[in-house]
């Protein structure tokens, strides 16, 4: 039988997934896709939960959270665009203007 | 009348504020004489008030507003004008104004003329705030406040250099200030200690409320309490064995020694004794009023042999001014509150009178203040001489001045008590205190001239300074008659004070016998000194002479045992506590917070990627110390 541990744990690995995008990865682009990734683990964790205590405002949750996921990308992406423009890559590495 | 007492009070503090508005221009005589008129009209106003206490018998009490109040404790900015202290009020504005007219023509010739006068107002307010406030925090800020203003004015020239001891046995004005500020510190501290003893056991530092509540305090509060306080004293009247200071202060300019050290400030410590003689005058306290009187007693002796080699006119005057004061613990101590509080008026009088007297003498000198060195003066300053003789006869209680009084009470009053070692002491210093007074007088007014004449033209003063002086000399003369007066008058508040039928029976022989005394005295420094100085050799290097000469040599016991050591324990507190540890300590602090930042600095390296490392280190760290917290709880 699947319970809610089980859920818990697989939202947990694809977080985990996430971080390590987030943390390791070098194009902005991919760290995009990373974030998105661990946003979308927590809408797991928030739907696994909110069928256990039997409360739907957990799973109304996970939708806003699916709509702000989707204007970010929307908002990033144009930055995105605008920064390939400008510098011509997307590295972080050939980013880094502010060193201190 | 409540006005009144604004104006007495608050009259010198404007007269000090207008001065310092040209504290940094140059001489300016409208200054002095605004300053002065201003001292007049708290002079005419405390006698106002003298006199409506003096017809009506009730005391004045008023309350300006409420100055500290916080928790229990609540100290009004209150004045209280009763007969104690209007006297001093009367007495204190009467001796400022003569001596700011004085200082017109004094410092004439002086660069800060102006800011004198706002020190010398400055000085006058704060003794009227020490004099007339109604209760010990009041006081106590007066008392302060007259130390500052003796500190500014002792050392006001205090661009003059350090010399050795050897050369000026009070090495210069600035050092003779530090010295007299903080002796009386020291003092002050035991002051202090005394007002937080009544406050604790009283929870009030009004003095109805604190005299009130005396009969309740178990008697080694009392007696704490009483030491306390005249450890105070002792500091501001300099007293044995913090005397040293008073010799040294006569650094700072004539009028200020007239006022502040003769005159006013010096005596705050009689005053203090006066003013809570309810605690003083307590059988519980017994012990610390004979104290008193046997300190007093002692130092009226032990200075006046001071005043008999000294070469200093204005330090034998100084010395003398140790010596009455002593004579008024004495009485204070003995339970004649009233008696002192008489004699403290009268001294005031004449010992302003004589400083101001050795005033005109420098100034026609030159500033020299060796009397060997004067001589035959008479002649050219005769109203300096009558005033300065005047004043020594009233000093040596000569019959029927000033002195002759209050001083003859005082000697009374310890063969009243029965203490006759104290007595014949008394009587003694009075022999030696009329032999000094009269040296001094004749040295400087008699005999040949040794002073230098082709460089110095001896004149006297100007008329108006002289014309000024003349109510103090008229008060030196004939305030003694006003003793039964002023007896009816301040008993009215402090204790009556009889002698005993035998005392009373037996007064005029004792009296005839400190005359007898002082006579002799004076005929003694006349045969000796008035025909011209004769030095004798012998005399002036025998051992006495020379312990009396350097002031027992206490002040370089003091500079050995006490300055000395001090400074050396200062010195190693600040090479190996304070350089070593303290310092090290904080530039360690200091230094660990500069090297962390400067490694730190390397994190900012530009890239986002690395931030967001950072960024997910310091979340895991939350996550950890917010899971250890849960497990803890």
């Amino acid at each position: 039988m699947i319970g809610l541990s089980h859920y818990l744990i697989v939202s947990a690995l694809i977080f985990s997934i996430g971080l390590m995008g987030v943390l390791r990865r070098r194009n902005l682009l991919m760290l995009f896709f990373a974030t998105e990734v661990m946003l979308n683990a927590v809408n797991i964790a928030f739907a696994a939960i909110s069928h256990y205590y039997n409360d739907l405002t957990g799973q109304m949750f996970a939708f806003f959270i699916i709509a702000i996921a989707a204007s970010e990308v929307a908002v990033g992406l144009g930055l995105l665009i605008v920064l390939y423009k400008k510098y011509g890559s997307l590295d972080l590495d050939d980013l880094a203007s502010m060193k201190g | 009348m409540e006005n009144l007492v604004y104006i007495a009070l608050f009259a010198p503090f404007a007269s000090s504020m207008f001065s310092a508005l040209f504290g940094m221009s140059p001489r300016q005589t409208f200054v002095g004489v605004i300053a002065s008129t201003l001292l007049f009209i708290s002079f005419a106003a405390s006698a106002t008030l003298a006199y409506h206490v003096y017809s009506t018998g009730t005391a004045i009490h008023v309350t300006m507003m409420e100055w500290i109040s916080a928790g229990d404790l609540t100290i009004p900015f209150g004045f209280l004008v009763d007969q104690v202290s209007v006297t001093m009020m009367t007495v204190v504005t009467l001796v400022s104004t003569v001596v700011h007219i004085y200082s017109i023509g004094y410092m004439d010739h002086d660069k800060s003329f102006n800011r004198f006068f706002s020190y010398l107002s400055a000085f006058v307010f704060s003794m009227m705030i020490l004099v007339m406030s109604d209760n010990f925090a009041g006081l106590f800020i007066g008392w302060e406040g007259v130390g500052v203003c003796s500190w500014l004015l002792i050392g006001f020239w205090y661009h003059k250099a350090d010399k050795p001891r050897e050369e000026n046995p009070s090495i210069s004005p600035s050092w003779a200030a530090n010295e007299a500020f903080i002796v009386n510190r020291i003092a002050d501290l035991g002051m202090l200690v005394g007002i937080f003893i009544l406050y604790w056991n009283v929870g009030s530092l009004q003095y109805d409320v604190v005299f009130a509540a005396l009969p309740d305090l178990s008697g080694s509060v009392l007696n704490a309490a009483a030491l306390a306080l005249f450890i105070g004293a002792m500091g501001k009247s300099a007293q044995f064995p913090l005397h040293t200071w008073l010799t040294d202060a006569m650094e700072g300019p004539t009028p200020v020694s007239a006022l502040i050290h003769a005159a006013t400030m010096v005596t705050a410590g009689v005053f203090l004794v006066i003013r809570a003689n309810p605690l003083f005058g307590m059988d519980e306290v017994a012990g610390v009023s004979y104290f008193i009187a046997a300190l007093g007693t002692f130092v009226a002796f032990f200075a006046a042999s001071m005043a008999l080699v000294n070469r200093d006119l204005k330090r034998i005057i100084a010395f003398s001014t140790l010596s009455q004061l002593g004579y008024m613990f004495a009485a204070a101590g003995l339970g004649a509150y009233w008696i002192a509080l008489f004699h403290l008026a009268a001294h005031a009088f004449f010992k302003a009178l004589l400083f101001l007297g050795a005033g005109n003498v420098m100034h026609a000198m030159d500033d020299e203040l060796d009397i060997f060195k004067m001589g035959g003066l008479k002649k050219a300053m005769r109203w300096t001489y009558i005033y300065m003789g005047l004043a020594s006869l009233a000093l040596a209680g000569i019959p029927f001045f000033a002195g002759f009084f209050s001083k003859d009470a005082i000697i009374e009053t310890a063969f009243n008590e029965g203490t006759f070692v104290l007595w014949v002491i008394l009587v003694l210093t009075a022999g030696m205190t009329a032999f000094y007074s009269f040296r001094q007088v004749f040295l400087t007014f008699h005999g040949k001239e040794r002073y230098d004449k082709a460089t110095i033209h001896p004149h006297d003063m100007y008329k108006f300074v002289l014309i000024a002086m003349a109510p103090l000399a008229i008060l030196a003369a004939i305030a003694g008659f006003f003793m039964g007066g002023y007896e009816n008058f301040v008993t009215k508040l402090l204790p009556e004070y009889h002698m005993s039928e035998h005392t009373h029976h037996i007064a005029w022989l004792l009296g005839l016998l400190v005359l007898v005394v002082a006579v002799s005295g004076i005929v003694l420094a006349y045969r000796k000194y008035a025909n011209g100085l004769k030095r004798d050799e012998d005399l002036e290097n025998s051992f006495i002479y020379k312990l009396l000469a350097n002031q027992y040599y206490i002040p370089q016991f003091y500079e050995e045992f006490i300055t000395k050591p001090y400074a050396m324990l200062s010195e190693h507190m600040w090479k190996d506590i304070d350089m070593k540890i303290v310092d090290t300590t904080v530039d360690g602090i200091a230094k660990f917070l500069y090297k962390s930042g400067d490694g730190a600095r390397k994190m900012q390296t530009g890239n986002l990627s690395n931030y967001l490392n950072w960024m997910a280190v310091g979340a895991v760290i939350l996550l950890v110390v917010a899971a250890i917290s849960a497990m803890l709880v």
